[in-house]
């Protein structure tokens, strides 16, 4: 049976690498932006919604009426943020703020860099603090500042003829600190010892390696382990001749679906040290391990499986023995 | 439209971090006592199976799809998942026993928000030109919220603390819950600002863990023979993603929802209501039109254990939970989603 699981954590970072078109509403807001402008849109009512909307948010008509609004206006609503978080826009504490520009009817979201939070107040005048280089990006506005601060502005202009903007490059990375589930941090800890150990269900008796803690197919819990051999079936297999960026495995190489001795389902792992033109399924391999001082918690221990001189399975039998029968 | 009833619910800890738990050791857990609850064997026993979860929480694409290797869908089961709180996946499941496509379904909803940040992982699902590139936290938009509430004297700082006071007493009586415990409203309002006008205590906690359902018509509950609450309506409004546009004083969305489905049209006893931050109690009590009698958040609510993406089907199964047990006979649920309480879906529920 399981003992208590060791807690394997690992920090990573996810990136969304987007680009968005814009379409033309969002265009030419911020192209404006680029140009250190403001521009909003009149809703179905007359009134300017800021930034500007593409469908009015009452009646869904199509807008375009722009209008220009100034980069000035007073603040709405706000909050302070005390200790800024790493992705937020200012290192120092600063306020958010929902703040309504001079002839536009509705408040936009932008933040703002008071210095304190006394300096802060509902109804204040704030002003836009452009940055020195623009891109057409709502962050060309690097916050607001309150009105009576004097801005020194060092722009850097370009001489060339800008497109308009109709797309933008927005990424988005976040880190994590992912911790394997009870059953994979059983399987790597066990792999970290040289040992291939899978989880029984206990309704249908199939072996799972890795092991998720359950049985998909059953819907209950697994907890009894089994270890398994080296040995392996191939249950199907794959050629690769593109090279992969990255990967420092040189094409042509063999991919293949192995079903180890004792266990029902396949997982991913490498042919070597055989012909690929003889490579078939139901062909016998076995795992050739890296020496121990490199073993971690990582499929990786195994560099690769080889052929062994043992007759092919056929492949009705393939995944179907029953270590426990 | 026909009533459905609540037959099974089961609900996790509240945890502040799961650890060594995947998706499928933390839903597996939920699922088996709502199976027996229900008296089924498993998933195969009901027509109809849906999800509510977010990738985006613990940073791990498809989490929900090896969520599914939780429920033994060998042969093939009718399966469906919404990128939702579970509590619209109940409504999915609903309109499905209401065009009758089944007659019962598993619900489960379940978060991991723990490996990240998820304040930060929140303003993602924002609008991708405007706001998501200024990282603006959920936080903060709750925090305008309640700027503007308390300047325009809606509510007082002393409101919002008695709202956490409640919340924490009435988790004492929550095995489930993740803060609880006896606090003054002066001791809570001692407590320095967090994103101000928010204390800390003003907002849900970060909590690992799921919940699960099981629904059918009142005929095959009758079959199955086990007691039942009866979902009488549900409805779900949604406000605009332009925030400038919002009134944020209220929730114009909650009191459509609620004029939808006959909110008023009789007492309601009790009412659990899913407000991430202390003022929103406030908001919805009064967008539901809820008065005194009304025993709110009796669970301790979201301020005492938030678990993103199942939260708002918790809220539903408590409501049924105490109908069952007898504490009263009309109650109603509610769910949120999206900033500042941009989408709402209200259910009313009567004991069977």
């Amino acid at each position: 049976m399981s003992a208590a699981a060791e807690l394997l954590s690992q920090e990573f970072t996810l990136g969304y690498t987007y680009t968005r078109t814009t379409g033309p509403v969002v265009g030419e807001f911020l192209t404006a932006l680029r140009d250190r402008k403001m521009r909003g849109i009149k809703g179905s009512d007359g009134r300017v919604l800021m930034p500007p909307m593409e469908y009015d948010p009452v009646d869904a008509a199509a807008l375009s009426e722009f209008v220009d609004v100034a980069d000035c206006g007073e603040v709405v609503s706000w909050t302070w943020v005390s200790q800024p978080r790493k992705a937020h826009p200012s290192d120092s504490a600063f306020a958010w703020a929902l703040i309504k520009l001079d002839g536009a009817d509705t408040a936009m979201l932008h933040w703002v860099d008071a210095g304190d939070e006394s300096a802060m107040k509902t109804g204040m005048r704030v002003k836009a603090r452009w940055a020195n280089e623009t891109k057409g990006f709502i962050t060309d506005i690097n916050g607001f500042v309150p009105e009576a601060v004097a801005l020194v502005a060092d722009y850097v202009e370009s001489d060339a003829e800008l497109e308009p903007i109709s797309g933008i490059e927005c990424p988005s990375y976040m880190t994590y600190n992912f911790t394997a589930g009870k059953a994979t941090a059983r399987y790597l800890a066990q792999l970290r010892n040289g040992k291939l150990v899978g989880q029984r269900c206990p309704n249908c008796a199939n072996v799972y390696i890795p092991p998720r803690g359950s049985c998909a197919a059953c819907g209950v819990p697994t907890e009894e382990e089994v270890e398994l051999s080296n040995k392996a079936t191939v249950e199907s297999y794959t050629i690769v001749y593109i090279p992969i960026p990255n990967n420092p495995i040189k094409p042509p190489y063999v991919i293949a679906n192995l079903v180890l001795d004792g266990a029902n389902l396949s997982f991913l792992h490498l042919l070597s040290e055989c012909d690929n033109n003889n490579v078939r399924i139901g062909m016998r391999v076995e795992a050739v391990w890296k020496p121990k001082e490199e073993w971690g918690y990582a499929m990786e221990n195994i560099k690769y499986f080889k052929p062994i001189d043992e007759p092919d399975m056929p492949v009705e039998q393939i995944g179907k023995q029953k270590s426990g029968e | 439209m026909r009533d459905v009833a609540i037959v099974a619910y089961a609900q996790s800890d509240c945890q502040g971090n799961a650890g060594a738990q995947n998706e499928v050791e933390l839903i597996m857990p939920v699922l088996q006592e709502v199976y027996k609850q229900a008296g089924i064997t498993n998933v195969q026993d009901v027509d109809f199976t849906c999800s509510g979860s977010c990738d985006y929480q613990q940073g791990a694409a498809f989490a929900f799809v090896s969520g599914v290797d939780a429920l033994g869908a060998v042969p093939p089961i009718k399966e469906s998942h919404v990128e939702m709180d579970a509590a619209w996946a109940l409504y999915e499941a609903w309109l499905k026993i209401q065009t009758g496509q089944a007659e019962s379904a598993l619900l489960y909803g379940f978060g991991k928000s723990s490996p990240g940040e998820l304040p930060i992982v929140l303003s993602q699902q924002l609008d991708p030109y405007y706001l998501a590139p200024l990282w603006v936290d959920s936080i903060a938009f709750a925090a305008m919220q309640a700027r503007m509430m308390l300047e325009k004297g809606l509510i007082t700082e002393a409101d919002m603390a008695e709202v956490v006071a409640r919340s924490r007493r009435n988790a004492l009586a929550n095995p489930h819950a993740q803060l609880k415990g006896e606090f003054s409203v002066e001791q809570l309002l001692a407590e320095p600002m967090y994103e101000s006008p928010l204390r800390k205590h003003d907002c849900c906690p970060v909590s690992d863990g799921a919940c699960a359902m099981v629904i059918c018509t009142v005929e095959k509950a009758k079959e199955w023979g086990k007691p039942y609450a009866v979902i009488k309506g549900i409805d779900h409004r949604i406000e605009t993603h332009h925030i400038g546009s919002r009134d944020l004083t209220r929730s114009v969305s909650t009191e459509l929802a609620a004029e939808a489905v006959g909110v008023g049209n009789g007492p309601v006893d009790i009412a659990e209501l899913y407000a991430p931050f202390s003022h929103q109690e406030i908001i919805l009590k009064k967008a539901l039109g809820l008065n005194n009698d009304t025993v709110v958040n009796a669970s301790g609510g979201v301020l005492a254990g938030n678990l993103m993406m199942a939260s708002g089907l918790s809220r539903i199964g408590e409501v049924a939970m105490r109908l069952i047990k007898g504490e009263g006979k009309r109650g109603v649920a509610h769910a949120t989603s999206g900033p500042a309480l941009q989408q709402n879906l209200v259910t009313v529920l009567e004991a069977q």
